[in-house]
Formats: structure tokens, sequence, C-alpha cells
């Protein structure tokens, strides 16, 4: 399958401030494409550019220098905006700052509301993508109420009501629980599996990544690392290095690989981490 | 907890009134209070009453809760009824005090204001108590869209009244934090005389108002994610369609209006 | 003599309505002075309830709660200075910043408790110097900082007012994974400088593991567990019950013995677990 998102040379920086002093660039030449159906993890600290970069996917950053293509259109040429918006749909950190309406089900149609879609075909939609996060109970439901793993599933399905193709998280699980953490997490991977969503999920929690088919990291502006997590996370001295860490289980096959013991360093999970602690000891 | 609060006063239900279409609902309560105005004696004014007593017979509201909304201008329905009890002139006079007369037409007058008061009040909860507060900026947003023609933005007006809604308890939850976490530092806000009350609600008021910008900043971007460009080319998903019922309650209302101004004809004004 | 004790502590919301909720009930515990104790639990497991108790912000509807021996309500109108022996960061406390200059913020706590304005200062650069905030950031506007910064001076501010007990309530939430090894890292040593006690509310196990020396697990309202850290991690399958979990490398070693490998579980460090798995490869007992 082709590229859904196509980052061509792209740097951008933000706006100078008050002073008029110019501000560095918040990304660096960055070129990248996004298959289309993939569930890719962007990973970086704070202020890495991470979520400059998420927000030059849907035209609301413009590159300063390069082309940023959806579907094949600029997101340069203004034109292009809602259809760019109606393929790639995106949700927000914080859970409270998205949701528009007072009612469930009224902040799900909110999206299909604003594209003109007729009456009876948005609440099939609405329908089917709060069935689709299981939230369907919720419908009637006031968002205050909700913890904020389902606020996050009803901005998600508000995302799904448009059909959008693609779907860009900003950090949807940072301010939640475990368990919020876990319900939202699960939501992205059965929709990529199931619906074939392709899935831009920016985070800096490394368990998360891990479910990717891919990661990229980014740092600076610049992307530092690309691969699958099992090459990725072999890499642990390198992601420590720009502020990030790697799975405990990845980082005592490291260890003891330090301290000159052949094992595997390319460990994801503790499960192969058991494998190859019992591998090395039935030597 | 705050995650209790509601908004606006609404009392679940699944009478007739809450099936009503409330646009049909907002201005029946209009005419419902120009009518109680046309009332000119006990007669037509007992009529109003009644059919109010209908309407909460029906909805399942509690008398009670509906009472305790009258609790709220106690003072103003008081005040009306001394003033008109002192400066009623004509009737009777019953008690000479020197400086004022309270004659019978007076006393009439205080107790047929209370009644009017209390019945407006009574009949305007009543439709806030059926209604939820979503619906009713809906019906108002679809009854101002004529406005639409001499360019006022009644979609924009609706939107911001949804906003305001939907952040309310989101603010009043923050709120709570923040006093607590002032607190915490051993903020005082609840001695001292005004200027130090005033001073002490700085610590308290900066950081909501720094925190609702970045709100209304994140929102914004949220919204034009969501293709929002206004109001233009919009689509609801909730249509309005107005019932038999709507018909029948406005039937209804033609009906006490003809009675209203019978009774006005056939028995002897008081105001 | 412990330095909290909490006798039947219950606390119900909105008590004597039809929503009333109760957050915690009936909770007896003792904790000594200088320790560092991880609280841990679900969201809606009376953490939050709980601590509030501590400082005063809440007050049990039955039982009593005593601060260095004294029952902090014995006296109502001197519970403010029970906020400052006791100080409370709640979660995302950059949100409370309110001043002109990072320094004016941190010194909001020491000015409410009356200092004088030399004390107000040594306090302020003191707390400053705890969380690693340089001296060039006090006269900076709060709302500049960046985002580690601003947490850091809004941790700064409660620690100002130099309490004898210091919580935090998941003081590393939202922050990236070095920004949340930096925070621990200043409470481990804020400890040891201080010697004051600490309580840390924590979602992450692995987090806890590796700065506290007791842990706390709250579920639905009581006390399900108050012991040293390898003694709460050795009741792994309890803690799974409730719908927690024990640190991934515990688990790693927890799964090696069900294996039938003869290692004991209770290792909750990356460090150890190393150790321990060299030991054996060499042949030794672990």
């Amino acid at each position: 399958m082709g590229n859904i998102i196509e980052f061509e040379n792209v740097s951008f920086r933000y706006e100078a401030d008050e002073e008029g002093q110019v501000l560095p660039l918040a990304v660096k030449n960055v070129t990248l494409g996004i298959e289309e159906g993939s569930f890719v993890a962007v990973l970086g600290h704070n202020g890495s550019g991470k979520s400059t970069f998420a927000k030059l996917t849907n035209a609301i950053n413009i590159p300063e220098s390069g082309k940023v293509t959806v579907n094949g259109l600029d997101t340069a040429d203004e034109n292009n905006t809602d259809e760019i918006r109606r393929t790639v749909g995106m949700v927000f950190q914080n859970p409270d700052n998205q949701i528009v309406a007072t009612i469930v089900e009224d902040d799900v149609a909110f999206g299909p509301e604003n594209l003109g879609v007729e009456p009876a075909e948005i609440r099939k939609r609405v329908d089917d993508a709060l069935k689709a996060v299981n939230m369907y109970e919720f419908r009637n439901s006031e968002p205050y109420k909700l913890s904020g793993g389902q606020k996050q599933r009803v901005a998600i399905a508000g995302v799904i009501a448009m059909q959008t193709s693609c779907i860009v998280l900003d950090e949807p699980t940072a301010m939640l629980d475990p368990n919020g953490r876990k319900e939202v997490l699960a939501t992205i991977k059965r929709l990529n599996r199931e619906r074939a969503i392709t899935v831009v999920l920016v985070t800096h929690f490394m368990d998360e990544a891990v479910e990717a088919d891919r990661v990229v990291v980014i740092d600076n502006g610049e992307v530092y690392m690309d691969g699958t997590p099992r090459e990725v996370f072999s890499r642990a001295d390198e992601l420590i290095a720009v502020g990030l860490d790697v799975p405990q289980a990845t980082q005592l096959a490291k260890a003891l690989n330090a301290e000159g013991i052949d094992i595997r360093t390319d460990i994801l999970n503790e499960e192969e981490c058991i494998r190859a602690v019992l591998e090395l000891l039935k030597e | 907890m705050v995650r209790d609060i509601t908004i606006g006063q609404y009392y679940p239900g699944k009478s007739l009134l809450h099936k009503m279409d409330p646009r049909v609902k907002i201005v029946l309560t209009l005419v419902f209070i120009v009518v109680i105005f046309l009332c000119k004696n006990f007669w037509s004014l007992g009529l109003m009453a009644a059919f109010l007593f209908g309407g909460i017979c029906i909805s399942g509201v509690p008398v009670k809760m509906l009472l305790k909304s009258l609790k709220a201008i106690l003072l103003i329905i008081f005040i009306t009824a001394l003033l008109n009890l002192f400066y009623a002139t004509g009737g009777k006079t019953l008690l000479d005090l020197g400086f004022a007369k309270i004659t019978d037409k007076g006393v009439y007058t205080a107790i047929f204001m209370t009644v009017r008061i209390s019945c407006l009040i009574t009949g305007s909860s009543l439709m806030t108590y059926t209604t939820t507060p979503t619906m009713l900026t809906d019906a108002i947003e679809r009854l101002l869209s004529p406005l639409k023609v001499f360019h006022i933005q009644v979609h924009t007006l609706a939107m911001m009244m949804t906003l305001a809604l939907r952040f309310i308890p989101t603010l009043i939850e923050e709120i709570d934090k923040i006093m607590n976490a002032q607190k915490a530092r051993g903020a005082d806000l609840e001695s001292g005389n005004i200027i130090d009350r005033a001073k002490a609600l700085v610590p308290i008021l900066v950081p909501l108002f720094v925190s609702s910008f970045r709100r209304a900043y994140e929102l914004a971007f949220a919204m034009e994610c969501r293709c929002y460009t206004g109001g233009n080319n919009r689509t609801r998903m909730k249509q309005m369609k107005l019932s038999l019922l709507d018909f029948g309650f406005v039937l209804g209302a033609a009906a006490l209006l003809a009675g209203v101004i019978l009774l006005n004809h056939f028995f002897v004004k008081l105001i | 003599m412990p330095i909290i004790s909490l006798k039947n502590v219950t606390h119900t919301y909105s008590e004597g309505t039809p929503l009333s909720v109760s957050a915690i009930k009936n909770i007896n515990l003792d904790i000594e002075a200088g320790e560092l104790v991880g609280i841990i639990g679900h969201t809606g497991s009376g953490k939050s309830t709980l601590i509030q108790h501590l400082n005063g912000l809440l007050k049990p509807n039955e039982g009593t709660v005593e601060i260095d021996g004294e029952n902090i309500w014995a006296d109502k109108k001197k519970i403010r200075s029970v906020r400052f022996k006791v100080g409370l960061c709640f979660q995302y406390p950059e949100y409370q910043l309110f001043e002109e200059t990072v320094y004016k913020d941190i010194a909001f706590g020491p000015k409410n408790m009356g200092m004088s304005d030399v004390q107000i200062k040594e306090s302020v650069l003191r707390a400053a110097q705890y969380v690693g905030l340089k001296p060039e950031l006090l006269n900076k506007s709060p709302f500049d900082l960046s985002g580690g910064e601003k947490r850091r001076a809004a941790i700064a501010g409660v620690m100002a007012m130099n309490p004898k007990i210091l919580i935090l309530d998941e003081p590393t939430a939202g922050l990236d994974p070095k920004g949340r090894q930096e925070i621990l890292a200043m409470i481990k040593d804020y400890k040891k400088k201080t010697g004051s006690t600490v309580l840390l509310v924590s979602h992450s196990m692995e987090d806890v593991a590796s700065v506290a020396t007791k842990i706390l697990v709250m579920n639905k309202g009581e006390v399900s567990m108050y012991d040293t850290v390898p003694n709460v991690f050795s009741r792994a399958d309890e803690l799974r019950k409730i719908g927690l979990n024990v640190p991934q490398i515990t688990r790693i070693f927890i799964g090696l013995r069900e294996k039938g490998l003869d290692v004991e579980t209770d290792v909750y460090t990356v460090a150890e677990g190393c150790r321990r798995l060299l030991s054996l490869k060499k042949g030794g007992n672990c």
C-alpha cells in the first residue's frame, strides 16, 4: 500500500515572540512517509518537536520549507484544508479541552454536522463510532461525569464519525491513569486492526510504542531513529541519551550484556526476557 | 463531590411536558407569561393557576422542587405585596396607621400580586425543569434563526451558550482544585475585611484565567480539526419535528387565552 | 511515637444526601518519622481523600487524625498551622502558579506563615536549591518557564514552608522519562538532606520501587497493605486481584520461578535483578 502522509524535507518554526526574537526550528528537514493502514509510534521527550510534527500532518502547522502531502494534497494549499482534515483526524492530550457538546452523542456528531452530512446518516455514523470505542451505552451521558479514558474514547469516536482514514493522537494517554491508558491503547489497536485505520501515536511511553509496527524517534526536531520497535529498543543507550528509556526487560538484558553475559539485547517484553534468561542458564 | 452537580435544573422524566417540542415549550411559556398579565381578576387568575397546577401534575416534577425556585425570590414577592398593601387606593379602610391606610382593596391587590408572581416563576421553572439546557440552547437557536436576515450570528451565540454549559462543570472542578492547592500553602480565604478577601482571591483567579485561556486555545484547535467553520452549511443530527402533541398544547393554550378574556369580561376587574 | 497516626478515620462525601459516597472507611494507620512512603491504588481508591485529611483540608466524619501526637482538629482555629507542618503538593501543581516572579510564588507559603523577610529569603533559596532551579530563574515570570521548570517551581513552593511531612500527589504525572527520573532523584535527595517524612502518591510501581522505603496500598477506600517494599511486592497475587501490578522486573522473576528456576522473587530493581542472575550464572546461590 502507498503512503497516506508524506513529509518531504520539512522544516517548521513557530512565529517570533513579542520581543521579535526569531525562534529556532522546531522541526528540521524531516523526510518520511506514513504507510496506509500502519500503526506508527512517534517517540520523543517533552520539547523534542514531536507535537509540532503531529500538527504538521493536518494543516494546523504549515511547513516553512519543504512539503507535507496527505493523499497527494499539499497542506500548504488552503483549498485542500477541509479535505485533509476529513482524511486525518486528530486527538489531543487533554480530554477536557476537545469535547464541545454537553451530551456524548452530540459531541460525536459535531464533526459530521460540520461536514454537512444528512441527519439520518449522522445518526448511523455516531452509533457506529460509539460502538467502535465501546462507549455506546454512555451515549446520553454528560462528558464531565466520565473518566479520563472514557473521555478520550469519546474524542476518538468523534474522529471516526468523520470517517477519517488516519488518526493522529498527540499524547492521548499522558494525563490518564494506568486503566485509562490501557483502555485507550486497546481501542487504538483494535481500530487499526479491524478497520485498517492508519494510526500515528505520539507518546513518551515506551510500553505503548512497543505495540506499534514502526517507531520513529524524534529529537531536537529531527528524525533520530526510525525502525521496528525491536530495532529501536535494542539501541537502549541512544534512547536514554535523548531523554527516553526502555522497558525494564530490555534494561535487564542490557545490564547482563554489559557484565559480559551473552544475551540478546533486542528484548521487548517480559516473556521474551524470561525465555532468554532460561536459555542462558540452561547452557 | 463536584461530579454530582447538575447544570440548570432539569428534572429527568418522560411526561408529555418533557416530550413537547422545546421550541413550542418556549413559545408557550412566553404566551403563559403574557396571559398572566392579562388577568384582571381572581377568576381569570384562578383559571391560570388551575392550568399551571394541571401542568405540574402532568410533568411529575415534585412540588417541593418548584417551591424551592420560589424561595429564591421570596423577598421580591414580599416587598411587592407590601407595596401593594399600602399604596392601593380606594375601597374600605380596614386599618388606619396615620401615615398610611390599609384598605380591603389593598389586601386583595397584595394577594393578587403574590399569586401572579408565584405563577409566573413556577410556570417558567416548569419549563426549565422539563427541558435540558442543551435542548433549550438548540431551540433558542432555531427560534432565532430568522434573525439571520439581519446578519445576526445566531449560530455563534448558540455555540457560545453550548460551550459555556459544557465548561461550567469543568471550571468549577478547577476552582475547587486551585483553592485546595492554595489553602495547602496557607492561603487564608475566610477571614479579614473586604479588601483582604479580595486580595486573597488573586492566587485563585490568576491561575484560573491562565488555564481558561489555555483551554480556549486548545479547544479552538480541536474544533478546527473537526472542520468547524461556523454555522454555514452545517447540518444537525437531531431534528426537531412538531408532533400532534405539540398542536394539542397550542390549542390548549388558545382555549386558555379565550377563557381568560371571557372571565375578565364577565367579572369585576380588580386592577 | 509515629509522626502520623490515623484512628478509625472515615470520610463520606455529601453525607446525609442520596448522593453520599463513602470515600475512605475506618482507616487505622501509623507512619513513623523519616519514612518515604509510596502510596498506590486506583483512581477512586481513596488516595486523594486520605492525603487531604493529613493536612486538614478535609475533616473526618469519624475518627481522629494525629500529627506529632496531637489531634489536628482539637482546636479548629489552629488548622492553618497544620498545613505548614504537613506540606501537600497536588497533582499538576504548576497550574497553581500565580505570582509575577518565581521568587514571589515560592515565597507565598512562607509569607502566609508570617516569616520575616530574612527567613523568607533563606527558605526560598533553599527550596529552589532542593528542586534544582537555577537562581537566575527566580526573577523570571513563572509563566515563562518550561514545563519541567514550572513543576519544580511549584514543588519548591511547598518545600519552602519547611514542612515536617511532605506529601506529593503524582509529582511525575505527564513528564517524559528523563523528567520523571529527575523528579524522583530530587525527592530522594530532599528526604536525605532534610530527614523529613515524605509521602509519594504514584501510579507507577517502578517509580515507587525505586525510591520508597514503605508502600501503602489503598483499595476501595481501605488500607489493604502497609509494609516494606519487598513485603508488599511479595504479595503479587493479591495486588493483581485488586487490579494493581508489581514492577516488570519482579514479574520477570516470578515468571522465572514458575518455569522452575530456583530464584527468589523479592527483586524490584533492575540492578538487583542483574546481580541475582549473575551470581546464579556463576553457580552461586541467590
